[in-house]
């Protein structure tokens, strides 16, 4: 079917699955904050996903089965190909070379991309401390990977079955009062907690990161399907972000274009699981 | 022949069925051979056109297609798209006081029977060894890569999209461009040994540094990107850039939701606003899928940048046009568009271009129902490569700034099509694209 190899795929949780794919081009260029676009077939949707390490010529992706598409990749198994692979697309993070110190605040699947982006604030000289979490001990990811990166870290689970009992934004106003020097705070997770948990650097005026995740299509700029509001001006995710400040961000925007295909959503799904054959999905 | 407006309202199929043998033979027969043939120096590339119509009129269908591909390597493209009234075909002297000559049918004609046969390939010249980085798949891209190529050097094509073509895939909607005659032809410049990257994103997948390791660079990347009006509700779920309708249905083939995965919201009644060949393919696309569409342009239809034919297409397919009126607000109920609220616009007199100028009739707002709501109001340069190079110079536009011979202000780099002259056409930017393609050829030689 496709060029792009899957050197290994495997579940990380009930609906969080794990990906490395063979795509030199992206693997060698990508830097912590990008992504990149997948299109599984001829038939499939062009979907952004971040890339959340690289290793030689391959890429890691982690994502959650939540649709069509991310359900369909969720079915694919190591040595599998996809058609196409594109990127790295976007704007690479805002680390700065140096000692500062920098919160990494992942939620949900958002923990996906928070790996990269510790190594490149460790590699950079910064003070890392990550705060991770998830609804419940079974949906919490990439734990390991953070461990062994952050200089601190910090888990929390909603309903209190590992670590910290709550939200990620508990830690993060914890430090935020604590009086220590916080130079950059990163979060990253899904619309509803970025929007929240930016609201507790505010009034600390501490520089505040968001990685946002619009729909796209292209995700080169060729389209405007990706346009957010940031401090009352029309952005392209896919260029000028995926990363913005978190105080600038109009959130209700985001989360109005976010619903858009709502019911298109669901039709979809309804329409896959009664054809079942959809893997020999032609190309055109 | 175009088909029946109310059958070809319901499919994708080509609209336009072109001349049979027997009307092509007569069409070229009418043609008096000027001795100084106007209609070359309508030709932004100047094919010979007396000499390949001649050969048509003989019945020499192969010499025609020959003669036409020494100056434009896509007939098959540009005899279906050219605005062949501002170009060749306005300036026929046969025009003057009856109907000009059909170039643009005849040129499509021939070309089509190339095809149907299987085109040979042309000889390239000896291999010079020279590597040379193409960026964009569109037809400047596909041009310069087949003039270097034919003269011997090796070319690889960056393309950030899963498909090359440019526009011609992703934009022109396949009942006026079918796809297979798109990559038809993109196969032939594929069997002059051009090397074509899909997925490769230049400045992203390829950094600057890899790109100018080559021996000379062509920047073919368009003009892609949407410009919005800037008006309130530009953000609710339901308007569209042109760009992103048509790439959704045209390139994702949204118009087959939910066989295929991406959708496109057209619901039931469609704005359109703008006046250009964009704005005419997306209403004719969302008439396709059963919307009711209204198209808005602010002056007059005489002034509207289309192509004749597209705008009487349009027409005979029931989009309803809305002239001297604009824009000013999108409406919106429930977070999604309910409406277009629009002024008139008094026209004033034709200044210098030729167009009118327009100014708002106060008092006179009033407003549209609409679903969906589709920008097509123009496009400038992708701004994702030209931001890593800051030593490009750019004219006041955007656009990157080439002498004659297509060099920009970084040696080695040049640059053609829109990107260049901002949004223009495919004959002219396959135009500029090969004159960049010569001067390329002739630097490596020195
Ligand atoms: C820059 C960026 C990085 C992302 N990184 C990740 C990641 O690392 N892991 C992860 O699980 N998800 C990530 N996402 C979200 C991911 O793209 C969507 O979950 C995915 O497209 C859903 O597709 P689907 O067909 O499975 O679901 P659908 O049924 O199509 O949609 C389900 C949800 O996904 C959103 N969505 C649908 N289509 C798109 C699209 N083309 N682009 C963006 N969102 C869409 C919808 O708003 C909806 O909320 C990222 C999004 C962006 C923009
Ligand atoms: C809807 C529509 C209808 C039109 N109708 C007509 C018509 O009827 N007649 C006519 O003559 N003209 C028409 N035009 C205009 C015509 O299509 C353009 O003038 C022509 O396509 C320009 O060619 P180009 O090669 O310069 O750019 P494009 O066709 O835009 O191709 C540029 C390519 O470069 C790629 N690219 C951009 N950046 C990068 C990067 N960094 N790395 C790699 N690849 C990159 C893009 O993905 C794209 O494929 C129309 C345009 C549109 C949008
Ligand atoms: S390329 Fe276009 S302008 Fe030139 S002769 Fe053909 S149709 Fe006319
Ligand atoms: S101007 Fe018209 S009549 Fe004269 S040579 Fe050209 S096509 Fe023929
Ligand atoms: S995804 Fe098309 S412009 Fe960003």
């Amino acid at each position: 079917m496709g060029n792009y190899t899957i050197v290994q795929a495997r579940a990380l949780s009930e609906a969080v699955f794990e990906m490395w794919i063979h795509a030199p081009q992206v693997a060698r260029h990508a830097k912590a904050g990008q992504f990149c676009i997948i299109h599984a077939d001829g038939a499939g949707e062009r979907v952004p996903l971040t890339i959340s390490a690289t290793k030689g010529d391959d890429i890691r992706i982690a994502f959650m089965a939540v649709g069509t598409t991310t359900k369909l990749l969720a079915t694919l198994k190591t040595g599998d190909e996809l058609r196409d692979v594109a990127g790295p697309l976007g704007m690479p993070s805002d680390i700065a070379e140096g000692s500062e110190t920098v919160i990494i605040v992942g939620g949900g699947v958002g923990v996906a991309c928070t790996p990269i982006l510790a190594q490149a604030a460790k590699d950079a000289g910064n003070y890392v401390i990550g705060i991770i979490g998830a609804r419940n001990r079974d949906l919490l990811i990439f734990e390991d990977d953070m461990r062994a990166i952050c200089d601190e870290l910090y888990v929390t689970t909603d309903d209190g079955s590992y670590g910290i009992k709550g939200f990620a934004s508990g830690p993060l106003k914890d430090l935020c009062e604590s009086g220590r020097k916080i130079d950059k705070v990163w979060i990253i997770g899904p619309g509803m907690m970025m929007k929240v948990t930016s609201e507790v650097t505010r009034p600390f005026g501490i520089k505040t990161y968001v990685s946002l995740n619009p729909v796209m299509v292209d995700g080169t700029g060729m389209c405007g399907s990706c346009r957010v509001t940031v401090g009352g001006e029309m952005k392209f995710a896919c260029v000028d972000g995926p990363e913005f400040d978190a105080h600038e961000v109009d959130w209700n925007d985001l989360m109005t274009r976010q619903r858009m295909y709502l019911s298109e959503e669901k039709q979809s799904m309804e329409y896959r699981e009664e054809h079942h054959e959809c893997r020999c999905r032609k190309v055109e | 022949m175009d088909r029946d407006a109310d059958l070809r309202v319901t499919d994708f199929k080509e609209v336009d069925l072109g001349l049979s043998r027997e009307e092509a033979v007569a069409e070229a027969k009418r043609c008096i051979q000027c001795k100084k043939p106007k209609c070359i120096s309508g030709c932004p590339v100047g094919i010979d056109i007396p000499a390949f119509i001649r050969a048509i009129a003989d019945e020499k269908f192969q010499d025609a297609v020959d003669i036409i591909k020494k100056d434009n390597m896509l007939p098959a493209v540009c005899g279906r798209v050219c605005p062949q009234e501002t170009q060749c075909q306005g300036v026929c002297v046969l025009g003057i006081k009856d109907t000009p000559i059909a170039i643009g049918q005849l040129e499509r004609f021939v070309a089509d029977i190339e095809r149907k046969k299987g085109a040979k390939c042309p000889k390239c010249a000896p291999a010079t060894g020279k590597k040379i980085a193409v960026v964009g798949s569109g037809p400047a891209g596909l041009a310069c890569a087949a003039e270097l190529a034919r003269r011997g050097h090796s070319v690889t094509i960056f393309e950030s999209l899963h498909e090359a073509g440019g526009v011609l895939m992703y934009g022109i909607p396949a009942f006026r461009m079918p796809k297979d005659i798109v990559q038809y032809e993109i196969n032939q410049v594929k069997k002059l040994g051009v090397e074509i990257k899909t997925n490769h994103i230049v400045g992203r997948s390829v950094s600057v540094q890899e790109l100018l390791s080559y021996s000379a660079v062509f920047l073919g990347t368009g003009a892609g990107l949407p410009y919005f009006m800037g008006i309130q509700g530009e953000n609710l779920p339901g308007v569209y850039s042109a760009n992103e309708f048509l790439t959704r249905v045209n390139l994702m083939g949204a118009n087959k939701f939910p066989e295929n995965d991406t959708p496109v919201k057209v619901g039931k009644k469609v704005v359109v606003v703008g006046g250009g060949n964009v704005a005419m393919d997306a209403a004719r696309v969302a008439r396709r899928m059963g919307a009711e569409v209204t198209l808005m342009y602010r002056r007059g239809e005489a002034d509207m940048p289309a192509r004749l034919d597209e705008v009487r297409h349009a027409k005979e397919e029931g989009v309803f046009f809305m002239t001297a009126t604009n824009p000013i607000a999108i409406l919106g109920e429930n977070n999604a568009v309910s409406g277009v609220k629009a002024v008139k616009m008094e026209l004033g007199t034709p200044g210098d271009d030729g167009r009118c100028s327009f100014y708002p009739v106060e008092g006179s707002e009033f407003a549209v129902e609409a679903d969906v709501v589709i920008e097509a109001i123009g496009q400038g340069p992708n701004p994702l490569l030209l931001r890593m190079l800051p030593e490009l110079t750019r004219n006041r536009n955007g656009s990157v700034a080439v002498n004659c011979l297509g060099e920009t202000s970084i040696e080695k780099v040049y640059a053609g099509g829109d990107v260049a002259t901002g949004a223009a056409t495919v004959i002219l930017a396959m135009g500029t694209a090969k004159e960049a393609a010569v001067a390329i050829d002739k630097k490596l030689r020195t």
